[in-house]
């Protein structure tokens, strides 16, 4: 598929990833042109992208297609919250309505070679009879019936229709897991960096991350080897949230599963953030997926671990917490200071006479 | 650290000598201590409240006082050489609470699973059921292996005490499957994940063994945790034989394990089906003292306990196609089904009484 001088069309340029994604394909000598299409106009520097304004939803995408002769088209529009588009219906017609326009103008046009589509990990839905590890034919335990997960589920089966309609067009599908990165917004992201971190009492999840660049590298990846298939797509490893939050250094609020929609409206109302009910179930019961395939049939392996990438995003991350760790610390310093123990309990050990109040500090 | 709290707390009383008298620990592993006279009487000048201190001085010590009192505590708990003892528990703590460390991916905390969670445990199958292990030598010492056990005990604590067993006589860590109900329920589900269990189902079975983990499966599942004291010893059903399937495909050995004495820590002997239906729980317990008791009825009873591991049944001698053919599963479930029945009778046999 890596002909010379291929024109790509990339939806969804008017958010960061978007464009990221669209002007590091610009900079790829394979590329020839780059046309990045939204609704809204990207903000900042487009590089050696072309922005057309149109609307996927609407069949104008199709003549621009056309008219561009687009051979690769990367599918990077579907988003996981209403956010500034408006409500949940507005949401919901731009994944799916949108993605089913961009779909059939692919079908249609006969220069497209190569159709790449971020998908998310988040189609596995996330639930207590979940396996540890989701690999690329396992199912859902249970379907989605609403939301984010519902959307993709969707996506991925017109997708799907197409690759059965064209087979000359070679499909492939990323399925994404969470990800981070210092600069990325998104629904994880902005729950990470509350100041105070609500968790769901008695439950540590398992979250897995994707480093942002990772993300761009994959993608560029998929677009320049053209294999196609469905992959998952995340750093290796899991974390636990508790470990997580611990890393981060932030400070944590236990609240019980049933009232953290509560919280999450509120959350909402002063635009920190919301809880969808993706987002609940994954911050109840987590989820990991196998990326073995992504190792062997895509011949991609990310550079960030799932410990890297965190780690990489809170590097500018002001702690909120950590104030548990800060006594330990100053109290380790205290005993390495202090003279050799040696006379039993009658030895002269000045800096320990404010001790007592340290192991119950420890505790906290 | 407990102990160190207490002789904290204990610091409180009003007067002088009798708080001195109190702090003195009773059969402790330390050296006598003789600083209570050579401490100074309590000094205005040189005085720390303590907490929770009035501001009345009868309230306060002095802090020559603090330091015997922590320097006393630090021996009691951690021995003579308290001193690098302690900052190696203040670094592990640190590390804990920093994040850094590793676990696995199903959540598998190997760390705080040997520190505390085992540890936790193993005074009740020291002590308490006085467990006893024969056939250890059946627990391959490498590789992915299957131990097939029978369920029983109205909670499952056979499991808990197969853990620390195996992982005392054998130095592995048996990695449980267990029920999705475990990881529906806040608190115990994280712990269990963090213990090294995961849901049992074939996709978690097969990953684990195939890492060549010692994965434990209890077959019966709820219908051999719930089931009435009257059907002691007696197996039930043993699933549809999904854990045979899983043992074929990755090749790994059988080891079947009988536990007896788990059937008479909580002796059911009722059940409230239609409360239990209403909660989403597989069933209520009635036992001789629970709830009649109420909290004491949770104590169980201190049976003496037996756990036989039999010798491993080999899967890696049939073909590929093995765990697809559904008569052949069937055949190697009753099999193994049947070494454990048999094994249970000639334990109980050779078993003096309940309790002894």
């Amino acid at each position: 598929m890596a002909s010379v001088g291929r024109v790509v069309l990339v939806t969804g340029v008017s958010r960061d990833l978007g464009l990221k994604f669209a002007r590091a394909a610009a900079e790829h000598p394979g590329v020839d042109r780059v046309i990045g299409v939204d609704v809204v106009p990207p903000r900042g520097d487009i590089g050696g992208v072309s922005f057309v304004r149109a609307d996927i939803r609407n069949p104008i995408i199709a003549k621009v297609i056309a008219k561009e002769d687009v051979d690769t088209v990367v599918h990077m529009s579907v988003i996981a919250t209403p956010g500034s588009t408006g409500g949940r219906t507005t949401m919901k017609e731009l994944n799916v309505i949108g993605t089913m326009q961009l779909l059939a103008a692919c079908q249609k046009s006969p220069q497209v070679r190569q159709l790449v589509v971020k998908s998310t990990t988040t189609v596995y839905g996330a639930s207590h009879r979940d396996p540890a590890m989701f690999t690329e034919e396992m199912e859902p335990r249970h379907a989605a019936r609403s939301g984010y997960a519902k959307d993709v589920a969707e996506i991925e089966g017109y997708v799907r229709g197409l690759a059965r309609r064209r087979p000359d067009v070679s499909v492939t599908v990323l399925r994404c897991a969470n990800v981070i990165g210092p600069e990325v917004r998104s629904p994880i992201a902005d729950y990470l960096r509350l100041p105070l971190v609500p968790t769901v009492l008695g439950f540590d999840p398992r979250l897995q991350f994707l480093h942002e660049r990772d993300l761009l590298t994959a993608m560029c990846h998929a677009v320049a080897t053209g294999q196609p298939g469905t992959f998952n797509v995340a750093g290796s490893g899991v974390l636990p949230l508790s470990q997580i939050l611990r890393r981060l250094g932030r400070a944590t609020v236990p609240i019980p599963g049933f009232a953290l929609g509560q919280v999450g409206n509120t959350l909402k109302r002063f635009g920190l953030g919301e809880f969808s009910p993706e987002l609940r179930a994954f911050l109840t019961f987590g989820r990991g997926v196998d990326t073995t395939r992504m190792r062997t049939e895509l011949g991609f392996s990310p550079v960030y671990s799932t410990v890297a990438a965190l780690d990489d995003f809170g590097a500018d991350l002001r702690p909120t917490g950590g104030r548990a760790e800060r006594v330990l610390g100053s109290l380790e310093q205290r005993l390495d200071r202090a003279p050799a123990f040696v006379g039993g309990p009658h030895s002269d050990l000045p800096d320990l006479s404010d001790l007592p109040e340290a192991p119950g500090g420890a505790r906290d | 650290m407990t102990e160190a709290t207490g002789s904290r707390r204990s610091v409180s009383p009003t007067d002088d000598s009798v708080e001195q008298a109190e702090v003195i620990p009773i059969g402790s592993r330390g050296s006598r201590h003789e600083s209570e006279g050579d401490v100074p009487p309590p000094d205005v000048d040189d005085v720390l409240p303590p907490p929770g201190a009035t501001g009345s001085d009868r309230f306060v010590l002095s802090t020559e006082q603090w330091r015997g009192l922590f320097v006393r505590a630090a021996t009691e708990v951690f021995g003579e050489a308290w001193e690098p003892q302690l900052a190696r528990f203040l670094a592990f703590l640190r590390r804990r609470i920093t994040g850094d460390y590793a676990v696995d991916e199903f959540g598998f905390d190997a760390e705080i699973t040997q520190r505390f969670f085992l540890s936790a445990l193993r005074p009740l199958a020291e002590r308490w059921f006085r467990v006893e292990v024969r056939g250890i030598e059946n627990i391959p010492t490498e590789g992915g292996a299957l131990v097939v056990s029978n369920h029983s005990g109205t909670v499952p604590i056979d499991g808990l005490m197969t853990m620390v067993s195996v992982h005392d006589h054998s130095g592995r860590f048996l990695r449980p499957l267990g029920a999705d109900l475990v990881f529906r329920l806040p608190v115990i589900g994280a712990m269990a994940r963090k213990g090294g269990a995961t849901l049992a189902c074939q996709e978690d079975a097969e990953r684990m063994l195939g890492q060549g983990e010692l994965v434990g499966v209890w077959p019966e599942g709820f219908k051999g945790v719930g089931k009435p004291f009257s059907h002691r010893y007696k197996l039930q059903r043993f699933g549809r034989g999904g854990f045979v399937a899983a043992a074929l495909r990755t090749g790994v050995p059988i080891v079947p394990l009988s536990v007896v004495g788990a059937e008479e820590i909580y002796p059911l002997v009722g059940n409230i089906p239609s409360l239990a239906r209403l909660i989403g729980v597989p069933y209520i317990p009635i036992t001789p003292f629970f709830p009649l008791l109420g909290p004491l009825g949770l104590i169980p009873l201190p049976s003496k306990w037996l756990l036989e591991f039999g010798e491993p049944i080999r899967t890696d001698e049939y073909d590929a196609g093995a765990a697809e053919d559904p008569m052949l599963v069937f055949n190697v479930t009753d099999q193994v089904r049947e070494t454990i029945q048999q094994t249970l009778y000639s334990l109980l046999m050779q078993r003096e009484s309940v309790f002894r």
